[in-house]
């Protein structure tokens, strides 16, 4: 049985449609990754897969439970660690998580056993004790790992888990995804960052303005790019474009500023073809680079643009409160 | 799904525990009662001589701190929705009517720990004398009703309002006039006629009428009514807390 079943998701909000029929479904076991730039649909997806919003349209199931109809099952089989900070500040570590503990139905003994095992996990047992308004940053989050992790549920989401974190503390948070993984649970994770995806998933989806553009294996995603990726710097991006449509190489070359980018399958032996043609049409050119397809890439290949240049208005949250009327 | 109590306690600690936490804010917030009570009582009842005034606001600064205490607790669920803990909240496998019953016996136990600070500095201050334990049972008892009613309050006002920047209007607009507009400070019937129709339909007036009759014996209303509309206020709010509540969002 798979462990979560999506199909045709769709959220609107007073006529914005954040998600717009997302179809998707996830392994036991595996650590699947909805990638998509800020705004793309992925928080408002996960609330609707953790019962926390109600879908205006589709259907999922998790851990075999509908989202609908029995929440308080899909609520009691899953834990969440959310974008946004959700601890009690003005409460210790050990009882954030013992407050947990109670809210899932868990017994005592069991509680002080699982604090204990999920405090060394984030390595935080010697602040148990502490105010979590005197932790870091770095160091809440790990608390919102233990806590999503304390009730041993057999799905964690994960909405963002490195958003804001330095590298080190990134590092640090993805080891821990790593254990996890090995235990065998089961994971979905968000994500903005290219790196962690690739890094991390074993599956993921490219989610752009709440669609699933497309869905795979990070190597299979990039092997089907065809091979290698050739970006010509030049000072005449549009004249050489031109060029190389008519050469053949590829159908619709990038251009981003001054480099004109395209995939190709034999890489190194277009180069001197390529730079030949351009220097018989008079274009100069500036530099030649050949590499691998990398996730940002095939996120470009998609989507139709970077990641990176998307416009982050906000998260995602913040515009779908406002077109709540919030 | 129905409510369940442990979960119940899990909510009701999160709040006592958070109430403990900070110990500045618990002496902070006995700071403006025992002004009123000090202040405004030994001033006006050296103004009018042959009546205990501090005697008789007593039971209306005890209310005054509930009704502090106990709406602020309810309207917090504002900065929970804030700083994300709602979250927390809502994504456990709880029923609402489940959280909404811990908030609301957390918030209670809060003031009601404040109300009984106040009530045991008051009485030393004033002279106040309880007449007998079962006296002092019925005043606890209406504090419990009391408190949990305001929490509620609380409940409905932050599950409809949904920014934190308007708590301090809530603070202008529900629990400055439901205080000044009671019989806290002042007799009922002494009252100008518009004050007096404004302090006959809030309830606040009908659990300090109670609270005054079982410390110093006077009142304007029957002790039935005063309990009636406390506890039918309290079930009213409940209610509609539960109800506004669970058509929250994050």
């Amino acid at each position: 049985m798979d462990a979560m079943e999506v199909s045709g998701l769709v959220k609107k909000f007073n006529g914005f449609t954040a998600v717009d029929g997302v179809s998707f479904s996830v392994r036991t076991g595996e650590l699947f990754g909805l990638l998509g730039p800020n705004g793309a649909g992925k928080s408002t997806t996960i609330y609707m897969l953790t019962t926390l919003l109600e879908p205006t349209a589709g259907s999922a199931r998790v851990n075999g439970f509908d989202v609908h109809t029995q929440s308080d099952s899909v609520r009691g089989s899953i834990g969440i660690v959310f974008q946004d900070p959700t601890v009690d500040t003005r409460l210790s570590a050990y009882d954030n998580l013992d407050i947990h503990g109670r809210l899932y139905g868990m017994d005592a003994k069991l509680r002080k056993e699982r604090i204990a095992e999920v405090l060394k996990l984030v390595e935080l047992t010697e602040w148990q004790d502490k105010m979590v308004k005197t932790f870091s940053g770095g160091m809440r989050r790990r608390l919102e790992i233990a806590r999503g992790l304390m009730h041993t549920p057999k799905i964690l989401f994960l909405d963002e888990p490195t958003l804001g974190l330095d590298p080190q503390t990134r590092r640090h948070i993805w080891s821990y995804i790593e254990k996890l993984r090995k235990e065998g649970i089961t994971i979905i994770l968000t994500t903005h960052y290219l790196e962690e995806a690739d890094f991390l998933c074993d599956r993921i989806a490219i989610i752009d303005h709440g669609k699933i553009k497309v869905l795979g294996e990070p190597k299979e995603l990039k092997g089907a790019l065809g091979g290698s990726i050739i970006s010509v710097e030049s000072r005449e991006p549009q004249k050489l474009a031109a060029l190389v449509m008519k050469m053949g190489c590829c159908k619709k070359p990038r251009i981003d500023e001054l480099t004109v980018s395209f995939e190709a399958k034999d890489g190194g032996k277009l180069v001197p073809k390529v730079m030949e043609a351009a220097f018989g049409a008079g274009i100069e050119i500036e530099s030649i680079e050949v590499h691998m397809p990398s996730l940002e890439d095939v996120f470009i290949h998609y989507t139709g643009s970077n990641i990176r240049e998307e416009k982050s208005g906000g998260s995602e949250f913040t515009a779908m409160r406002r077109a709540h009327g919030h | 799904m129905a409510i369940e109590p442990s979960k119940v306690y899990a909510v009701w600690l999160r709040e006592v525990k958070r109430y403990t936490n900070s110990k500045s804010r618990i002496v902070s917030s006995l700071g403006m009662p025992l002004l009123f009570l000090a202040a405004l009582g030994g001033g006006f009842s050296a103004l009018v001589p042959g009546f205990n005034y501090q005697g008789f606001i007593l039971p209306g600064i005890l209310a005054m701190t509930i009704l502090f205490t106990s709406i602020f607790s309810g309207v917090s669920i504002i900065w929970d929705r804030e700083f994300g803990f709602l979250k927390e909240m809502l994504a456990a496998p709880a029923s609402r009517q489940t959280l909404v019953l811990g908030r609301t016996l957390g918030g209670a136990t809060t003031a009601i720990i404040q109300g009984l600070i106040i009530l045991v500095l008051g009485t030393i201050l004033t002279g106040t004398q309880i007449p007998s334990v079962a006296h002092m049972l019925g005043i606890l008892a209406l504090m419990v009703v009391l408190s949990c009613f305001l929490v509620a309050v609380g409940i409905c006002v932050a599950s409809l309002i949904q920014e934190a920047e308007t708590f301090q209007l809530i603070m202008n607009l529900i629990i400055m006039p439901l205080f000044f507009f009671s019989n806290a400070l002042f007799p009922i019937d002494k009252m100008p006629s518009w004050l007096q129709a404004l302090s006959s339909v809030n309830p606040i007036s009908y659990a300090v009428d109670g609270l005054r009759q079982l410390m110093i014996g006077t009142g304007t209303f029957s002790l039935w009514l005063d309990v009636g509309v406390s506890v039918g206020g309290l079930v009213v709010a409940l209610v509609a807390a539960s109800y506004l509540f669970s058509k929250t969002s994050i």
